[in-house]
């Protein structure tokens, strides 16, 4: 019951045609505007290492849950969509994870062969 | 935006949901258009595309010995003899995001049966992607001319040039698939092919404002992709 009301709040509609009001679609493209800013800023002020790394993956995270969620309406979708669209993502991560693994010994076979020479 | 109500009853939200549309023994997505789930299944096999690209641009990125080429310098335009890093990237992802605002109010205004407003809307989003691919050419011509090619460049490591043409062709030709598609939907909207329930030429399917949505998630879908070439290949 408790989770009925939940969702109530959260898909406020419009009564006659069933759609979201137009505020929330223009805050979102707000965001995207001031976010996309934030992420361009990030390599107008040329910060490095770590801290570059990481804003870029925030605003970029960021900025891919606004599309999804508000314009592409997976907010207001059922679960059942929802997760068969998000679950498969992991596959990514675990290909992303593997190929790490994958380039660092690439890196380490050439410098090693190439640069220092072989054993 | 799936309904909620189907049939006179009410459907569970949340996974308890979840759980009773999986195993409802009937249609598993309630209340979403059959188009919809298709489309949504088609991004997602698009995505795992787009990821093969990219995980082998972090590969080949990752596995080089000489220094990749700096995206800054690479990709940046004299503006009064000064240059300014990334400025023609920064101006194409404005527009495509501006071109995505557009297309998620015509969805809206789609549904509530706004000809007009759906009908501009689109047609402004399709200038939008248009002037994309536009800027898109004029960067790759720069680029041919200042002597990259898929095989070796003057900046740096040899790979960076098969995997740019790779990566922003791949996503232009989606952003060019799709402004075609916006011309064509532009025209079917402001036609009245939703008012009359005229069919499509692919499909039986009556004529429906959700096509528009659908249309819309391919959209939005592209605007998605370039915020990852975005950060991963200009910005890192």
């Amino acid at each position: 019951m408790e989770e009925t009301n939940k969702m109530e709040e959260t898909t406020k509609k419009d009564e006659q045609t069933g759609t979201q009001k137009i505020g929330i679609y223009l805050w979102i493209w707000l965001l995207l505007f001031v976010l996309s800013f934030f992420s361009y800023m990030v390599d107008w002020y040329q910060f490095q290492g770590m801290l570059r790394w990481s804003l870029i993956l925030f605003f970029m995270f960021l900025k891919a849950g606004l599309i999804m969620a508000f314009f592409m309406h997976l907010f207001w979708e059922r679960y059942a969509l929802v997760n068969v669209l998000l679950w498969p993502m992991t596959a990514i991560a675990c290909f992303i994870f593997l190929m790490t693994a994958e380039f660092k010994y690439t890196l380490f076979s050439r410098f090693f062969y190439f640069v220092v020479g072989g054993a | 935006m799936s309904e909620q109500k189907i049939d006179g009853f009410e459907l569970k939200p949340g996974f308890k949901g979840m759980a009773s549309d999986t195993g409802s023994d009937q249609t598993m997505f309630k209340g979403v258009h059959w188009g919809k789930a298709m489309m949504w299944i088609f991004l997602l096999s698009d995505t795992f595309v787009f990821s093969c690209f990219l995980i082998s641009y972090m590969k080949g990125r990752g596995s080089t010995i000489v220094d990749w080429p700096n995206t800054s310098e690479v990709f940046s335009l004299y503006v009064g003899g000064v240059p300014v890093p990334l400025l023609l990237i920064a101006i194409m992802t404005f527009v495509l995001i501006t071109s995505s605002g557009t297309m998620a109010l015509a969805v809206k205004y789609g549904y509530e049966k706004n000809r007009k407003m759906c009908g501009w809307l689109i047609l402004a989003t399709a200038v939008g992607g248009l002037t994309f691919v536009g800027m898109q050419v004029f960067e790759w011509s720069k680029l041919i001319h200042e002597g990259v090619r898929p095989w070796g460049n003057p900046f740096g490591a040899s790979q960076f040039g098969s995997f740019f043409f790779m990566i922003t062709g791949f996503h232009g030709f989606h952003v060019s698939i799709g402004v075609i598609f916006l011309f064509i939907y532009t025209y079917k909207v402001f036609a009245g092919h939703y008012e009359s329930k005229k069919r499509g030429w692919f499909t039986k399917m009556k004529g429906d404002y959700v096509e528009i949505e659908i249309l819309g998630l391919y959209w939005h879908f592209v605007d998605l992709v370039w915020v990852f070439i975005f950060a991963f290949f200009y910005l890192w």
